[in-house]
């Protein structure tokens, strides 16, 4: 008897987004129990039910599961998204790795009073560190990232280009390949699907995010 | 024929420590290459050996591995240190990832110019929000998961020892841990670890934090 997984953090992509990306690539319906005030967080936190009292925080079979990673490399083994063998494996790690670095400097936007040099930052880490490693190691060829078939790293980088260009929308212009890979994977059904509006896709950080996250969490912002 | 693996990083302890440790453990011997000069750090970047032009890099298995956690996961797997089914791994990697944030809090120590409000927030979140896990999770148990040694034990041990040299009595309220340590410190492979002329690190010092700023700083790839 499967319950339906349930996903706990605030209304918001931060941390959670990936696993929301994941979730729907492996077709997993889930429920979300947003936290909107300190109350329910230390709720949870008084409940016993957070590790290390943080989210993300994923109820699944049975289990509450903390820490991003470690919930990413469940939900991928689980339906297949991580590889035949222990090869694949690692690359898909080497590649999401790569991407979860990226998106993490994205997610920090908000938080800073300038982010203009972070930004600069962003745009010239993606054009020379990781958009050429996708665009000339991996994709000149093969469909999928790894092995031939569709893994975490795959809907890690879909989830990244489109985050990209939200910010720099000619960001792929010089990378063909990572452009043809991103239409191919929105054409997939259930990635089709979460592009629409009404589902479960947060929006990019607006005015309340960096507000309600820092109040939830007390977040001390960072101070470079 | 396997050849041994090759780490490359400069001449301390930062992100490869831990990855030394589990090689260590799994009884793998390893050659090093030490990064002193930025010629050498240049050349591994002209070689295009680095991925995402970051150390830690680890030539293991025919394949240049990079990224922290891919790395150790990779280890981990070969060497049957990452549990028996996805719940124990799960499990493994929410353990590891806690003691990986701490320990990071300890690797940024060094670089900060007042260490005293950063010691005191590692040592405030050990106590609560670290160790007591861990205490909790060794009532009974000799290791932390499945029964058997894991990625999380080789972690947990590195994490103590290192939370010790800064705040020798830490784990006076924290007894099944200092017991586990205690165990652990006797496996004969972790025992010669720690002796003088292993191929452990010694504590970042000022040659250790000039060495870092010379070989990557000035290209803003900093790695630690």
């Amino acid at each position: 008897m499967a319950q339906r997984v349930v996903l706990h953090y605030f209304n918001g992509r931060g941390k959670m987004e990936s696993i929301r990306w994941l979730l729907t690539v492996a077709e997993v319906e889930f429920d979300e129990k947003f936290l909107d005030t300190r109350e329910e967080y230390e709720k949870l936190v008084n409940d016993g039910v957070l590790m290390f009292q943080q989210v993300p925080m994923v109820e699944i079979d049975g289990m509450k599961l903390i820490q991003t990673k470690a919930i990413l490399h469940y939900i991928a083994e689980k339906y297949n998204l991580h590889g035949k063998d222990l090869k694949d494996r690692v690359m898909i790690n080497m590649y999401s790795e790569g991407l979860m670095d990226l998106m993490e400097m994205i997610m920090i936007l908000p938080f800073l009073p300038d982010p203009k040099p972070k930004l600069d930052e962003i745009q010239s880490k993606a054009n020379e560190r990781y958009l050429p490693v996708y665009e000339k190691v991996a994709l000149t060829g093969p469909v999928y990232l790894v092995g031939g078939k569709l893994s975490l790293a795959d809907v890690l980088l879909v989830e990244c280009t489109l985050m990209l260009e939200e910010k720099f929308p000619a960001i792929l212009k010089d990378f063909p390949n990572v452009k043809s890979f991103q239409g191919r994977m929105i054409q997939i059904p259930a990635i089709n699907r979460f592009l629409q509006p009404g589902s479960k896709r947060k929006p990019p950080p607006g005015e309340n995010y960096a507000k309600t996250a820092i109040e939830v969490f007390r977040i001390k912002l960072p101070t470079q």
